[in-house]
């Protein structure tokens, strides 16, 4: 989190010890644990990376019939593994090698990525600016949003776009999991389970987004000649009271989700079947 | 000693940045008059701020039975016919455009279902007639008046390149005097040239010349113990009239809020808005007894129900249903606590329960009432919507203010001093209803503006130019606290400076014992001698520290004002030999119908402008009673005959 | 249910200071700012402090107690253990003046950079019609008692005071997003665009919603949720939404 340097002389100081302001050296006097939720924030976030770059590189153990992992999913190139019914389109030819995770992981990435509460959270966790409120931030110059990359973030609503795209593959995914290993219909296993909760998870986290919020509603001057979109923005606003919860819930429930298929995939657990 | 005096020049100055002062400055700049506004504290955080209920004014929204009629009835009655009637007429009917202004500059009140201006019940008021916000009305008041004035500030920086080309703020910066000139060298003809007073941040002195003073200081609260009331309440406005020869009226009357919270102790006193009542919660004694049933007085028996089915009826089929006891005006409901209280009937804290917790849902008192659920929670860790609050009477606003003429709001006496707010009187007579406040702000705020400005155009070139040797006087009494002079003084209670914070706390025990809710000659004669004592004192109150934001010498200064206010509200109290309004005498326990029609009128008693108090025996005031102008027949013509009755002698009512 | 507190407590002025140690007497249901005024009554008779209501209702008390922006008059002192040293010290953001007191100009200059409220020009006073659903979320931001504790903590301009010029401040952010949803504001048919000139010229782009403004404001005003971010999904509209741009070329835009 960076500390900052006490030799300044008086001159040059800046911030909270610029000139004029009451004279205080410390650079914060809070006495509470300030630093554990930008901490908890750091490894979690970084698990996940790490995680998710393994996952997303490994190429394999993705698919268990019926399950394909939400990393997986619009699986996009011919190399895919062929999961019957399922979202795999051959879009990119035999020339793609690697993994088709990459094709699409930018979509939900860069909807993580530029969400305001991720947002929130990188941006005090990794960048410490601030690293908590009152807690002075080690960086000499700030321009937040007003330019590039950072100003790219106002283009969240397309990846709100594409998410509510992915949402509903991933229910079709989920959708799947009601068919055995051959492909019947009307069976369930663990897996099923567990890909629908992680969908449940990924459309509150989508719906509760602020920019769905906007969209929905939140753009009028005048509700009351809106009605509906009145009381869907109600709706939406009451979600995107718990975005925070929704994000981690939906990450951790997304990894977790493609650790089940991998388990699966790789012969590691057997998915119980429960009819 | 020559003192460094910073000095500005204006049209109009106007002392005091809340609803009145505010509103006056913005009509004062309409009419085009350059104008400063001076205020103690920050601006847009003057006393207004802390109104919750609303604002009354009869626009009908709610029940469109209500005209300015009933709106004056209702203040005449709620005043006890005291008022200066002709002002509770122009604020009967003015009031609905005042807040319909507010509108267009940016207010957002409760709505009803058509879309219109919400209107709320409270205690004397006939139909739903409060517009309100939630309980954060005079907030948007105060939040709305200050933006306009952005507003108009943003006007001017186009026209003029400066925000401040004609309307200038003066924040943190506090008036000690009134300047006055008397041309012919007699004080009787003398007018107002401007105001000294000094940087709070600095403690530099600053003079701003202008003909037309707008006085806006708000009540004196803080010569009590217990009030509602800010720091800023110590009757600087009061005083300031006093001393430039201006007369105030009625300053026996002080109203007494029913409900200010009594636990913990740090907070007792902070107002608990009248809408917990309006909105249904009731008042309870330690028995759980529904107790104002027993304290309906006479005069208002037809008006109100007597028992609880009836009382509950009201809040949903008013038309068919006696108003419950508990909106009685505040005097009679401060009254009946304080009886139930001596009784043994208190709660815990020395106070009687509040209940909204079994009238309403959760959800609803947390919607309708969301400031005083915060602050129950925040300062007492009481949650109102599962429990009792528990509330006792606290001092709340002062009717008794400069007498001024009704319809200009020219101060009695003082040419260009003007004077709007709760700083003048006559308007709420003896009891002012819950209210009635903020609209009055708004219309004899503007009016003042008016007026001052009309005034200062007319003097245009012949303006009076403030004396040297009036600065110096005033800046040589503000910088008395610091004088060594008296450090060392032997005339002082055992030779030692006295500490300003320990007066102030003496002379609001004083008056909260001695000249509080129940009032008794013997000790209201015991209040003015202490008074007399502690004015000697405190000219050897001695301040620490320089003068740069200095709160010791602050209050030192303040003190004098404080001193000032409580003599009058001692002496006319004592004078009075009946109990009405806000003056109740344990003593003469009844109303009096020949006390009806006479004002008690305050005025400086030595020679103008100059208090020596050395001397204990002698007031500083001189109290003369005065009979009001009989009500114009139309307006009498509004009450049946049996009702006036109560109020006026046969001989008023046969001519 | 009295005890000794021990105190810290920031004095001087401009030119230089230093936290103070003092020990007082603490009671029950007392708030910060009674043992200040207790100091000053027993201590310090010139502690400079700024107050007013003591019921959280004028936000003038605003300093920083052990760190952490909050309202005097509203900081109970049964939060603190007996034995901690409660540390206040003034608003780290703005000049000092003495004591606790600073120098809040900054706040008032940029209200007025705000341009104002402007009435629908076809409604004349008492005529205005607007449903409870409208108002509400303005209603939100007008609860505001400009306490500046939002302003104070905001790391855009307390760890940068150069960007004081350029940024607003969340307060008057939140001032651009109350106008820009009052129902009845006709600022655009005078041509004046309250989404884009928050980014072009108020500093929106300089939030990074890292919600510190939130997390003290003593009015629980949601800041962050309910008025900057979508303020930035408004200026986004205008700005940086190709498909709403066309849109607004092709028909102009209906003012809903
Ligand atoms: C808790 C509470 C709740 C209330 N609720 C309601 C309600 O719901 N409805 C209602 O109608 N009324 C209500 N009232 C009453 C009402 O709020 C006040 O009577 C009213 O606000 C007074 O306004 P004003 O403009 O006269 O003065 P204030 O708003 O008190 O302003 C006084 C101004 O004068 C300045 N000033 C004072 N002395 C000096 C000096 N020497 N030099 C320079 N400036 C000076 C101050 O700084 C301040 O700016 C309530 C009062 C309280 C205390
Ligand atoms: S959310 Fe934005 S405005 Fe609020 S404190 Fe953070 S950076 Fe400042
Ligand atoms: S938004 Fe909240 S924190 Fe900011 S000034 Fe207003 S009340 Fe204070
Ligand atoms: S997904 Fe978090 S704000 Fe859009
Ligand atoms: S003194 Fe008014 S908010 Fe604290």
């Amino acid at each position: 989190m960076g500390t900052l340097d006490t030799t300044q002389t008086p001159g040059t100081a800046t911030g909270v010890r610029t000139p004029g302001r009451a004279s205080i050296p410390d650079r914060h006097l809070r006495t509470d644990r300030w630093w554990l939720a930008p901490a908890v924030t750091v490894a979690v976030l970084t698990a996940f990376v790490i995680y998710s770059t393994w996952r997303a590189f490994a190429n394999s153990d993705y698919y268990a019939a019926p399950y394909v992992s939400p990393f997986y999913s619009p699986c996009l190139a011919t190399n895919c593994v062929p999961m019957p019914a399922g979202a795999d389109v051959q879009v990119f030819g035999p020339w793609w090698g690697i993994s088709p995770a990459l094709l699409v992981l930018i979509f939900p990435l860069g909807f993580r990525l530029t969400c305001y509460y991720y947002r929130k959270a990188y941006y005090r966790g990794f960048w410490a600016a601030p690293p908590a409120c009152a807690v002075a931030e080690p960086h000499p110059k700030y321009s937040g949003e007003t330019r590039f990359p950072l100003i790219l973030q106002n283009i969240h609503r397309y990846f709100f776009y594409f998410a509510v795209i992915f949402a509903v593959i991933l229910s079709y995914d989920a959708a799947l999991g009601f068919r055995n290993a051959a492909g019947q219909w009307g069976h369930m296993g663990l897996g099923t389970l567990v890909l629908l909760g992680n969908i449940a998870l990924i459309w509150l986290y989508t719906l509760s987004c602020h920019s769905c919020r906007h969209v929905v509603g939140g753009r009028l001057k005048n509700f009351s000649r809106h009605p509906v979109r009145y009381r869907m923005w109600t709706w939406v606003g009451k979600l995107n009271e718990r975005h925070m919860a929704l994000a981690w819930a939906s990450l951790v429930s997304v990894a977790l989700a493609d650790f089940y298929v991998y388990l699966v995939a790789s012969g590691t657990f057997h998915d119980p079947h429960l009819f | 000693m020559t003192t460094q005096v910073e000095r500005h020049s204006y049209d109009v100055v106007v002392v005091g940045a809340g609803g009145a002062g505010l509103r006056a400055a913005i009509e004062a700049r309409s009419q085009g008059m350059r104008t400063a506004v001076i205020c103690k504290s920050l601006f847009g955080k003057a006393h207004t701020v802390m109104a919750e209920g609303g604002i009354a004014a009869s626009m009908g929204n709610v029940n469109e039975n209500d005209n300015w009629q009933v709106h004056f009835r209702d203040t005449m009655r709620g005043g006890k016919f005291l008022n200066q009637w002709r002002m509770a007429e122009l604020h009967a009917k003015e009031a609905p455009d005042r807040v319909w202004e507010l509108e267009t500059w940016g207010a957002l009140f409760d709505r009803t279902k058509d879309g219109k201006i919400s209107q709320r019940n409270f205690g004397g008021h006939e139909y739903p007639r409060l517009a309100h916000v939630g309980d954060r009305t005079g907030l948007e008041l105060i939040r709305t008046l200050q933006q306009k004035i952005v507003s108009l500030q943003q006007e001017d920086k186009k026209e003029f390149g400066d925000y401040e080309a004609r309307l200038k703020v003066f924040q943190e910066c506090t008036v000690t005097r009134i300047l006055t000139r008397a041309e012919s060298g007699s004080a009787a003809d003398s007018r107002v040239c401007g105001v000294f007073g000094y940087v709070r941040e600095s403690g530099r002195f600053f003079v701003i010349e202008a003909p037309a003073v707008v006085l806006a200081t708000g009540g004196i609260g803080k010569s009590f113990k217990v009030p509602s009331n800010s720091w800023e309440y110590t009757g600087d406005g009061h005083a300031l009239a006093l001393l430039a020869g201006a007369q105030l009226i009625n300053m026996e009357f002080v109203q007494f809020h029913p409900t200010g919270m009594v636990w913990p102790p740090s907070v007792k006193g902070i107002l608990v808005t009248e809408s917990v009542r309006g909105d249904g919660g009731v008042l309870r004694n330690s028995d759980g007894k529904r107790f104002m049933f027993d304290y309906i007085p006479e005069v208002f028996k037809e008006k109100y129900a007597q028992d609880e089915a009836e009382a509950d009826g009201w809040y949903t089929a008013p038309d068919t249903h006696r108003r419950p006891p508990e909106l009685l005006p505040r005097d009679e409901v401060a009254r009946a606590i304080n009886a139930e209280v001596k009784a043994g009937h208190g709660s815990p804290h020395g106070g009687v329960f509040l209940d909204v917790s079994t009238r309403l849902p959760a959800e609803e008192i947390r919607r309708r009432l969301p400031s005083m659920h915060h602050q129950f929670k925040e300062l007492a860790d009481v949650d109102i919507t599962a429990e009792p609050m528990e509330v006792g009477p606290t001092c709340h606003y002062v009717m008794g203010g400069v007498d001024v003429d009704p319809d200009t709001a020219a101060a009695t006496g003082v040419p260009g001093l003007f004077a709007a707010g709760e700083v003048a009187g006559g308007m709420h007579g003896s009891n002012r209803l819950g209210g009635n406040s903020l609209s009055d702000l708004l219309v004899f705020g503007r009016r003042a503006g008016l007026y001052a400005a009309t005034y200062a155009a007319e003097l245009a070139g012949s303006r009076p130019q403030v004396a040297e040797e009036q600065i110096e006087g005033a800046a040589a009494e503000a910088l008395r606290p610091f004088s060594a002079e008296y450090a060392g003084n032997t005339d002082t209670v055992d030779g030692r400076p006295e500490n300003p914070y320990s007066l102030h706390q003496e002379l609001q025990q004083t008056m909260n014992d001695l000249v509080g809710i129940i009032r008794r000659a013997g000790e209201m004669e015991e209040a003015l001698h202490r008074l007399a004592d502690l004015r000697v004192r405190s000219r050897t109150a001695v301040v620490e520290g320089h003068r740069q934001f200095n709160p010791g010498w602050h209050l030192a200064i303040d003190l004098r004002n404080m001193l000032l206010v409580s003599e009058c509200v001692a002496r006319a109290a004592l004078e009075r030999t009946e109990s009405r309004g806000g003056h109740t005498r344990d003593d003469y326990p009844q109303m009096d119908r020949l006390w009806r029609k006479s004002n008690l009128v305050c005025e400086l008693a030595e020679y103008r402008g100059v208090i020596t108090g050395q001397d204990p025996a002698m007031g500083q005031i001189k109290l003369t009673r005065r009979d009001m102008l009989p009500i114009r027949a139309d307006l009498l013509a509004l009450f049946e005959k049996d009702e006036l009755l109560k109020y006026l002698t046969d001989e008023e009512l046969s001519a | 249910m009295s005890y000794r507190g021990r105190f810290k407590i920031w004095r001087g002025d401009a030119k230089g200071g230093a936290l103070q140690e003092f020990v007082v007497e603490v009671n029950e249901g007392e708030v910060v700012l009674d043992i200040i005024h207790r100091l000053q009554a027993t201590q310090a008779p010139d502690l400079a402090v700024r107050w007013n209501c003591k019921a959280g209702k004028c936000g003038s008390c605003s300093a920083e107690i052990n760190g952490r922006p909050r309202l005097m008059c509203m900081t109970r002192m049964s939060v603190f253990d007996e034995s901690e040293t409660v540390t206040v010290t003034p608003m780290r953001t703005f000049p000092v003046v003495r004591d606790l007191v600073t120098d809040v100009s900054f706040n008032y200059t940029k209200a007025r950079e705000i341009p104002s409220f402007v009435p629908p020009p076809q409604l004349g006073p008492g005529e205005y019609r607007m449903q409870q659903e409208d108002v509400g979320r303005s209603q939100e931001f007008r609860k505001c008692i400009e306490c500046f504790l939002c302003q104070n903590v905001c790391h855009v301009v307390r760890d940068h005071e150069e960007n004081k010029t350029a940024f607003a401040g969340p307060r008057f952010l939140m001032r651009i997003a109350e106008l820009d949803m009052h129902p009845l504001d006709a600022a655009e048919e005078t041509g004046l665009d309250r989404k884009s000139t928050a980014q072009d010229e108020h500093g929106l782009g300089y939030c990074n919603i890292t919600k510190c403004c939130t997390e003290v404001c003593p009015e629980h005003i949601k800041i962050t949720d309910n008025a900057l971010i979508p303020l930035k999904e408004r200026a986004a509209d205008r700005k940086y939404d190709p498909l709403v741009w066309l849109g607004s070329m092709i028909r102009r835009r209906r003012t809903d």
